[in-house]
């Protein structure tokens, strides 16, 4: 890259990761966004898809917390109910448009049972360009690595880590910062460690294939899961510290410090969980030192699952709504901090705690049905038995 | 292939084991950092205080042939008394252990005992330095014509180390060359070859309880390769390296670092110390993760003012980076130190006065407080050729 574009994804970077910031994803696809209104009982429309995505987008003061929205192709077109570019109201909050830019999974040949690959690459430099047309500054992909016994396969490893350096490369050719998404997906009764250590092999696979085809480290960000138990793992739940220890050990030793940050993603925990464990790795990261990126967040759910179930019950209540994303926001940047609780406010989530866990992340299996979004089941949680609770 | 099995979870190491039918696929899964080494604990503090900050290596390792060299240059003969002697001015310089935290050794030197009768080890622990042993047995030609080479050693090593820490060795150290500069260089084959070298060392020493120093020397050589040139391949060399300790097994927190600076070739134009520091730094930071504990510099060939100079510029550069931006100099803390004592008793105190002052200035720049001026300005660059031809004897 020239000098100039090296420079300017680099800044946008480090933007993104500023400390105490992070980045809203937003960028559920009509389907998947469409199952969960209609759980909350609103019709799955583009009106409603546009003035759900509108309350956040015009959070008064949500620039403090957000340094990022990533957004569904469909969004990243839309105004507000007043005309105005939802790109350019983000950009009055001095808040960045990204773009969700992959199509989906799809089953891995050769790979285990279970294991996929994501689509996208074909066509994506032409859309790339088309993005960074209408505004968007960075860009992302998720790829789901499988744990059991015996996976996840090295041909899922590879595949996935080859895949994504060449999304990241295309789109940094192109001017637009990537996240880099190889999601481990916490479904099975892996332990807390076993977990860890498919982490250090996914990453590292994943770094190495960035630096093979000359992806600039300093130009992307990194969206791991935490290091977390087997959602039927013995034991349930385990507690923060232990999540916080294995996650920053895990990464320090496999992360180098030219990428300036790694924002988790909060998959199958709760909005409660998803920040006392954000909370408790930078705490974590500040005892043990010598953590030279930003740990911070990339949440979905766990910004949106409260304020989705109070404007779902009145659309009138925007102002409400606002200021629960707001509270919400604004937990999850002192997380960042490793600040969360010292206010002593309790968590701003209304939403009971087994009532966000979902089920199944990854791809439906054989019988799933490809529909035009992509295959059910997968994205940023479509499962059926997730979604918001009545 | 006993060890490798040893490195992976039980249920792991059943599940390669097991072929199921044709129908699904073999899958291998690595767990990394499965290595339970007994010794893992000891070797993190270890690693610890020797990368501590403000602190750095004296590295007195040169095998009896180079130190001979060395020795025959100021009019000593290569004799084991004088090899010893020469050591024994290094060692018991006063104050020497405000400034070094760990000293490399060659084998010989390390079973070595002072003119008083005390044992060299003994005496660098009570000054607060660590010993250390080089492990490794010599550089060998690789196939090619192009002047590449691997590193010896591996054979006997767990034994080897196992006698070592013994005798007091905490740590140990394998030196690795890629060369550049050269057209195919460095080739795919040194590369891969000189990368696994140093992580089954590294596995082996933990395994045996010493803090292995992997070094991974890009050196510093004819040619006028620009300092970009310097980086590329060591970014390429360094990251191999670490991605080969971890699947390995090697615990990165136990383990320290001793690359080369970036510089470009000896034909090229010296590079300032701000270019110095700039390029290195972003080397490191792309390839090295966090765990390391240490990174510390060799100065292959620097002058004694250059080493000190570009050592406090890399700490200007990053002062908040994740591991040590040290030292771990052998020309750069002897050349003028040799040169003061010339084998003459009555230059002992001297010498070692200058070997300290030198000590202070290093660490003064590994601590980024160096203001110089420097105990031995202007110096030019001390060079030696690549020896190879296996163990020095």
């Amino acid at each position: 890259y020239s000098a100039t574009m090296a420079a300017d994804l680099a800044s946008v970077a480090a933007k993104l990761a500023a400390p105490g910031k992070g980045l809203l994803a937003s960028d559920e696809s009509t389907g998947t966004i469409g199952k969960r209104l209609e759980k909350a009982g609103l019709p799955n429309t583009e009106d409603i898809r546009r003035s759900y995505r509108e309350l956040y987008y015009t959070t008064p003061g949500m620039g403090q917390y957000i340094s990022g929205v990533i957004m569904f192709k469909e969004t990243l077109y839309q105004c507000t109910a007043s005309g105005r570019r939802f790109v350019d109201a983000l950009a009055d909050e001095g808040i960045l448009a990204g773009i969700k830019v992959d199509e989906g999974l799809a089953p891995l040949p050769g790979g285990g049972d279970g294991e996929t690959y994501t689509r996208g690459l074909e066509g994506l430099e032409a859309a790339c360009r088309e993005y960074v047309a209408a505004g968007a500054k960075f860009s992302k992909w998720r790829a789901t690595l499988k744990v059991s016994d015996v996976l996840p396969s090295d041909a899922a490893v590879e595949r996935n880590a080859d895949d994504l350096a060449r999304y990241a490369r295309i789109c940094q050719e192109c001017g637009l910062v990537p996240v880099v998404e190889p999601e481990i997906l916490i479904d099975g009764p892996h332990s807390l460690a076993r977990f860890g250590a498919v982490t250090e092999r996914v990453l590292e696979a994943t770094v190495a294939a960035l630096r093979r085809h000359g992806v600039l480290l300093e130009g992307c960000l990194l969206k791991p899961q935490m290091v977390i138990p087997g959602s039927e793992a013995e034991g349930g739940r385990a507690a923060p510290e232990e999540v916080a220890k294995h996650t920053v050990a895990a990464l320090r030793r496999v992360v180098p410090p030219a990428i300036p940050g790694i924002m988790f993603l909060s998959g199958g925990q709760t909005e409660e969980e998803a920040t006392a464990n954000l909370n408790a790795i930078n705490r974590e990261a500040q005892a043990v030192g010598r953590c030279p990126w930003s740990l911070s967040f990339s949440f979905g759910r766990a910004l949106q699952a409260s304020v989705l179930k109070l404007w779902s019950s009145d659309q009138t209540r925007v102002s409400e709504a606002q200021q629960l994303a707001l509270a919400l926001a604004r937990a999850n940047s002192e997380a960042a901090l490793g600040l969360y609780g010292t206010s002593g406010a309790s968590h701003p989530s209304t939403l009971s705690v087994d009532s966000l866990r979902e089920n199944f992340r990854g791809w439906g299996g054989r019988d799933a049905q490809v529909t035009a979004a992509g295959v059910k089941g997968g994205e940023e949680g479509a499962a059926e038995g997730g979604g918001v609770a009545q | 292939m006993q060890t490798k099995m040893q490195l992976r979870s039980p249920r792991a190491a059943s599940c390669a084991r097991t072929l199921r039918s044709r129908t699904q696929p073999k899958v291998m899964c690595r767990a990394f950092n499965s290595m339970e080494s007994p010794y893992a604990e000891e070797l993190k503090k270890t690693a610890a205080y020797i990368a501590q900050k403000g602190k750095g290596i004296l590295a007195s390792d040169e095998s009896n042939a180079t130190t001979g060299k060395r020795l025959q240059s100021v009019g000593v003969d290569n004799t084991e008394d004088n090899r010893r002697d020469w050591r024994e001015l290094l060692y018991t310089a006063p104050g020497l252990g405000q400034y070094i935290s760990g000293a490399i050794m060659f084998e010989e030197t390390l079973y070595q005992k002072a003119r008083d009768g005390r044992q060299f080890v003994d005496i660098l622990l009570a000054q607060g330095i660590y010993p250390g042993i080089k492990v490794d047995t010599g550089l060998q030609m690789l196939p090619g014509d192009k002047g590449e080479t691997t590193t010896q050693g591996l054979d006997n090593l767990a034994d080897r180390c196992k006698a070592y820490r013994k005798q007091g060795a905490k740590f140990a150290k394998w030196r690795a060359v890629v060369k550049i500069g050269e057209a195919g260089c460095p080739s795919t084959t040194a590369i891969l070859e000189n990368a696994h070298g140093l992580a089954r060392y590294a596995q082996i020493c933990q395994e045996n309880g010493l803090v292995p120093i992997v070094e991974p020397e890009v050196t510093l050589g004819p040619g006028d390769y620009s300092i970009e040139e310097t980086a590329f391949w060591s970014e390429r060399v360094y990251s191999h390296v670490m991605r080969l300790l971890n699947e390995y097994g090697v615990v990165l927190e136990g383990i320290l670092l001793k690359p080369n600076m970036c510089l470009p070739g000896l034909d090229a134009p010296v590079a300032s110390p701000q270019d110095v520091a700039r390029v290195t730094v972003r080397t490191m930071m792309r390839s090295i993760p966090p765990a390391v504990p240490g990174i510390h510099f060799l100065s292959g060939g620097m002058s004694e003012e250059e080493a000190t100079l570009n050592l406090q510029a890399l700490n200007d550069e990053a002062p908040n980076a994740p591991w040590a931006l040290t030292f771990s100099y052998g020309r750069a803390l002897q050349a003028t130190t040799l040169k003061t004592w010339a084998g003459k008793e009555s230059n002992w105190t001297a010498a070692q006065d200058i070997l300290v002052k030198l000590a202070k200035a290093n660490s003064e720049a590994a601590a980024g407080k160096f203001k110089g001026p420097h105990p031995v300005p202007g110096g030019g660059r001390i060079l030696q050729a690549l020896r190879t031809g296996g163990a020095g004897k």
